[in-house]
């Protein structure tokens, strides 16, 4: 469990040090100090070890534990899984993200109904739930291997350009998508970098990163909670957990990153 | 409610997809299908209704012009001529209220998110895309530097209704730009929008010194 976070942390320091490169150096320093002080120790690890145990652990009416559940890899497999998903999934005719396929799981290994296992999609104050924990200990099992998410199988297609077209779809009060923040080089929200997320390098930096401890919130935060996030600053209505549209968004981004190292769950401010 | 996402998901995956060049015909067929599955799995929270999801013209041709695709020139003439008939001017012609008021503004980007109360005033966010003044350095760069606009440009009264337009309807002057219509989607008061002119074209507001 004892995963040293440093050399993660260093490259994304430089990362960010190289994307500030023409910002005032006063601000550029003191952004990377307070990166650097974060970096010390992640306690996403205990929601690794929870994960971990949840995992394991027998659950649900048929009191069967997840471990026989096919992330994308075969039964059981965790090592690696997160790196090919999302993924069309034959059992459930469906393109599948890491959440919803646990979703899946719990429903036809563990006996849950879908409306039970989607029902506390993410922490909160006082609130830890298993879905936080599993995600955190899934994709720490990916940590320092290469997104390789295939896109080959016709609904995966798909998925992927329905995913591009909603991540160009201009929306809501403030005509906002999310190309407005993140379809351009070198932007800024406030002191905020925004990764250009139509790029290759900018995609694996950002898709790499999360799941995410916020330091901010006291949280482990899941991809989907990023996807639910950002559109609630976009002014959209509240995009639904484990929902086709959200699966589909993650496939275009997923797909976007393929070939960057896997290194989550890391921190964020 | 759920079989209909199920049947609308299906619905949506089920044509063939992945053809290397995509005709219009099939560009559309996807923009309908990439809506359908959009509204299938957004729910309506607070004040954030689904009829957000419902573009209307300037959101529908934006979108279809992105992603690589370049804005045609009387797209974007059309954009623009009928955004800026739109705006509605002061009735009694000012357009200079408080600039201390219109940092304020600046400043906050509280408003409109299902998290938000109904009926709260509304920030603006300007620093969150734009530079304003040199006591603000946490401001963002999606838009250009706006530090000493009045003093630039000059303190015109033409100069001052352009920036009340270009606030109250970006799209008027600058067809599928970043910036919310402030005015036009009743983001911000006409009072409020008085007050961040205040601050862009007062001789008196920080950004002018």
């Amino acid at each position: 469990m004892s995963r040293i976070n440093r050399s993660v942390v260093a490259a994304l320091c430089v990362a960010a040090g190289a994307a500030l490169a023409q910002q005032p150096s006063s601000t550029v320093q003191e952004i990377e100090k307070y990166r650097a002080a974060l970096g010390d120790g992640n306690p996403a690890e205990l929601w690794e070890a929870r994960g971990e145990a949840i995992w394991k652990e027998k659950r649900g009416p048929k009191g069967a534990s997840l471990e026989r559940c096919d992330l994308g890899m075969g039964p059981g497999v965790v090592k690696g899984a997160y790196t090919v998903l999302p993924k069309y999934f034959k059992d459930s005719d469906k393109v599948e993200d890491l959440e919803s396929r646990l979703v899946t799981c719990m429903v036809t290994l563990q006996g849950f109904t879908p409306e039970q296992a989607k029902k506390d999609p993410f922490g909160g104050p006082g609130k830890k739930v298993a879905m936080d924990a599993l995600v955190a200990y899934i994709t720490a099992e990916s940590r320092g291997m290469k997104m390789n998410v295939a896109a080959s199988h016709p609904k995966e297609i798909e998925a992927y350009e329905l995913g591009r077209k909603m991540f160009f779809f201009r929306g809501g009060p403030h005509d906002f998508a999310c190309a407005t923040c993140h379809g351009s080089d070198n932007l800024r929200i406030r002191l905020q970098d925004l990764p250009n997320l139509t790029k290759q390098e900018d995609a694996r930096k950002a898709y790499t990163s999360w799941p995410a401890y916020r330091v901010s919130q006291g949280e482990v935060r899941s991809f989907q909670w990023r996807l639910y996030d950002c559109f609630r600053q976009q002014r959209f209505p509240e995009l639904e957990f484990v929902s086709p549209a959200s699966i589909a968004l993650t496939m275009f981004l997923a797909k976007n990153s393929n070939g960057g190292t896997f290194n989550a769950p890391s921190i964020k401010r | 409610m759920k079989n209909t996402k199920i049947i609308v998901l299906t619905a949506a995956v089920a044509v063939a997809a992945g053809c290397a060049s995509m005709t219009q015909r099939d560009d559309a067929a996807l923009n309908a299908k990439a809506l359908e599955l959009m509204k299938a799995s957004f729910r309506e929270q607070g004040i954030a209704k689904l009829d957000r999801l419902v573009q209307d013209d300037v959101q529908r041709l934006c979108s279809e012009y992105s992603d690589g695709k370049a804005l045609p020139k009387d797209v974007a003439e059309r954009i623009e001529k009928a955004e800026q008939a739109s705006i509605k001017y002061p009735a009694d012609g000012k357009y200079l209220g408080d600039w201390k008021n219109g940092e304020r503004i600046a400043q906050t980007g509280v408003g409109m998110q299902f998290s938000d109360t109904a009926g709260a005033a509304a920030g603006g966010n300007c620093y969150a895309c734009h530079e304003l003044t040199k006591q603000e350095l946490a401001f963002g760069t999606i838009g250009p530097s706006l530090y000493n606009f009045g003093k630039i440009r000059g303190y015109t009264p033409d100069m001052q209704k352009y920036a009340f337009g270009k606030v109250y309807n970006s799209e008027a002057y600058s067809a599928c730009s970043n910036m919310p219509r402030f005015g036009h989607n009743k983001i911000l008061t006409e009072q409020q929008i008085k007050d961040v002119v205040a601050l862009l074209m007062d001789p008196g507001s920080p950004v002018n010194k």
